[in-house]
């Protein structure tokens, strides 16, 4: 079955102006310079500064497909690209490179109550927005009774909607959206609102909508356990470029670690004397991403001056919920100290040893009961996949992290 | 609309290419909006329908008592009264001045909307046009008590009269869209609409009739589109008669800017949702 949504390679570019410290042009603005240029004609190399435009990706290389029934969750930080990569899809921006083929009717419900107006009445409402989400007359005329049933408005039906409740309001903006039968549905944010009963039934609602209704859903949300339950499959966008896509719980688990802010590449411009200047963990590619038969080099800079005798460096390695595995440490020996004034080791962590799952690692630089130089806790996430080991077949159920040959013995 | 057959392809400078025949698809939407528009406007506030009375009623009387007795100008046809001179002049010009108006905040109005939703963002000026036309509605009902007061039976030519709405349609939309994206981009344009509007009364031959122009500035003076559409008015309304030259002149301008409108609208469009 061919994809529902292709998304391929797409780029969005901003470009943010320096010149303007605010988001709009103002003619006043744009006529004193042209004014001032025609003045200063002579010395119009000076005015460089106009064309200082500096340009910002919101979207690299963004690239997934969809199949018809998925429900795909949409997380990422703030600022990550998640809401221009809806923009896009619901056609409110363009992409500056890269295509998008949707195979079937789309509606974005991006915030709930999109083109209410607070005049109209319940009713009116109801079709104003039902045509601003993309439903024909005919088709809200056909759907009325149920939405009205929905949202639990019968007797305001005809009071304008500045007279609703924020309570009422929300249910009748929801119930229209639910009403919906696009194909594709596009959803940002909605479940944010509303008390916990109205959001248990939009939950219900989104699931039969999805599972029963077979139609696909792309759901933005901050709120991880509603992703986790509606979803089946997840995009997690870091910094405008896809970082995981996949299941819903391998998405979930790398954005959590995100989430903790952990630092990627630690490093230190300005170390102190016997201070680490820089710890990291990449396999080859540059990726934080390892399989299971090989080894994962943990690289530790130490910015040394000086010969120290008796600095050691201590490694430990934390599983996904910061539960120490197991530490390790190194005593740096006279030879290690280079004549560049840094210390660089690398940590070989045995391969066939860690199951699949994400890892974290503290590292330190110190003279055990005397002086602790540098302490990073929780720092350089890495992930191991494992397709190797016995173990592997259990992918997803809770199996530890450590691949043992123990022995078996009668 | 059939369902699954529906392919979207998303591409950069695509919307572009399909940009007519999504005005069609989003047709709808556009009814709502103009019936969204209306109703708002007429419900808000009873005044809102009143002062689409006051308004040309008041400025007709001031504007007759200033030129026809204080500047002593005569209405071209001795038949009729100054009074209906300026109030058919009047019609025209308050639909284009309120059309300038309404569409020039329309888009800033319905940033939630343009933030939100897709669709041709032609639609939200367009259906605020629409509103005024309502307003131009209310207007001609008055036209027909002020016949009964003035006894006047209009000719045969009334019956071009909804051609000439439509010129009259023509160049407030253009200008309308004009002005509308240029007020996207330049936020404090919109000081500048008052003055326009207010600039272009005097210029437009509102309170007097356009024979007062002598012959030699007559070419000059059309190129204000809305010499056209007032001349035509009360050509078609009053029998005034019409000269032709000046009259395919302003309705050449008018088509000018309906284009020049179109295209900047179009050009400027995509970055609405960024800029807004």
């Amino acid at each position: 079955m061919s994809p529902i949504i292709k998304v391929e390679n797409i780029y969005k570019r901003f470009s943010i102006d320096h010149l303007e410290q605010e988001r709009y042009t103002a003619l006043r603005d744009v006529v004193s310079r042209k004014v001032k240029k025609i003045f200063t004609f002579s010395s119009a190399k000076s005015t460089k500064t106009t064309s200082s435009k500096e340009e910002f990706w919101a979207l690299s290389d963004v690239d997934f497909e969809v199949e018809a029934g998925d429900r795909i969750g949409i997380v990422g930080r703030n600022g990550a690209g998640k809401s221009t990569l809806l923009k896009i899809l619901s056609r409110i921006t363009e992409p500056t490179k890269g295509r998008i083929s949707l195979h079937g009717r789309v509606a974005s419900l991006l915030e709930v109550g999109t083109g209410f107006h607070p005049e109209l009445t319940g009713r009116e409402n109801i079709f104003l927005n039902g045509a601003i989400l993309g439903m024909s007359r005919v088709e809200i005329r056909k759907k009325f009774d149920e939405i009205v049933d929905f949202a639990e408005i019968e007797k305001f039906l005809d009071t304008p909607v500045k007279r609703y409740s924020s309570g009422m309001y929300v249910r009748l903006a929801f119930a229209v959206a639910a009403h919906l039968e696009p194909e594709i549905l596009i959803v940002d944010e909605v479940l944010a609102v509303g008390d916990s009963e109205f959001q248990k039934k939009c939950m219900g609602k989104m699931d039969e909508v999805s599972k029963e209704g077979g139609r696909t859903v792309l759901f933005v949300s901050h709120n991880m356990g509603a992703v986790a339950q509606l979803c089946n499959k997840g995009i997690l966008l870091h910094k405008g470029a896809i970082r995981t896509k996949g299941k819903i719980n391998e998405v979930l688990e790398s954005y959590t670690l995100l989430e903790q802010n952990l630092v990627e590449v630690y490093e230190n411009g300005n170390p102190g004397d016997f201070q680490i200047s820089g710890v990291k963990v990449l396999n080859k590619d540059g990726d934080p991403l390892f399989s299971h038969s090989e080894k994962v080099p943990v690289e530790v800079k130490i910015n040394a001056p000086h010969k120290l005798s008796g600095l050691r460096l201590g490694v430990a390695l934390n599983d996904k919920w910061k539960r120490k595995v197991f530490t390790t440490q190194y005593i740096v020996q006279e030879t290690d100290f280079s004549a560049g004034g840094v210390v660089k080791k690398v940590l070989l962590i045995p391969c066939n040893l860690l199951l699949s799952g994400s890892y974290s690692i503290d590292v330190a630089s110190f003279i055990p009961n005397s002086m602790t130089y540098t302490y990073l806790r929780d720092i350089c996430p890495f992930k191991m996949q494992d397709f190797e080991s016995d173990l592997s077949i259990y992918e997803g159920a809770d199996v530890g992290v450590l691949n043992i040959d123990c022995e078996w013995v009668s | 609309m059939t369902k699954m057959s529906h392919t979207l392809i998303i591409e950069p400078g695509r919307s572009e290419k399909n940009y007519w025949k999504d005005l069609w698809r989003y047709r709808e939407l556009f009814y709502i909006l103009s019936w969204r528009d209306l109703k708002v406007r007429y419900k808000q506030t009873v005044i809102g329908a009143a002062w689409s009375i006051i308004r040309p009623v008041l400025t007709t009387i001031i504007f007759t008592i200033v030129f026809n007795r204080v500047a002593n100008l005569k209405s071209p046809n001795p038949g009729v009264a100054y009074a209906l001179m300026v109030f058919v002049g009047m019609l025209p010009w308050q639909f284009f001045a309120n059309a300038l108006n309404e569409a020039s905040t329309s888009l800033i109005g319905n940033t939630n909307l343009i933030t939100k939703v897709y669709f041709p963002r032609m639609i939200i000026p367009a259906s605020s046009v629409i509103t005024s036309l309502a307003d131009l509605g209310i207007s001609l009902v008055l036209l027909i008590i002020m016949f009964f007061i003035y006894h006047f039976v209009p000719g045969w030519s009334i019956l071009f009269l909804p051609f000439f709405i439509l010129i009259a349609f023509v160049t407030a939309f253009g200008t309308g869209l004009y002005i509308t994206a240029l007020n996207v981009k330049y936020r404090d344009f919109r000081y500048i609409i008052p003055f326009i509007v207010q600039f272009g009364l005097y210029i437009t031959p509102v309170g007097f009739s356009s024979s007062v122009v002598p012959d030699k500035w007559r070419i000059l003076y059309s190129l204000n589109p809305m010499v056209g559409v007032v001349d035509g008015f009360r050509w078609c309304i009053l029998g005034e008669p019409l000269n032709l030259a000046s009259f395919s002149l302003s309705i050449g301008i008018s088509i000018f800017f309906l284009w020049l409108g179109i295209w900047y609208f179009r050009k400027t469009e995509k970055s609405f949702a960024d800029n807004i």
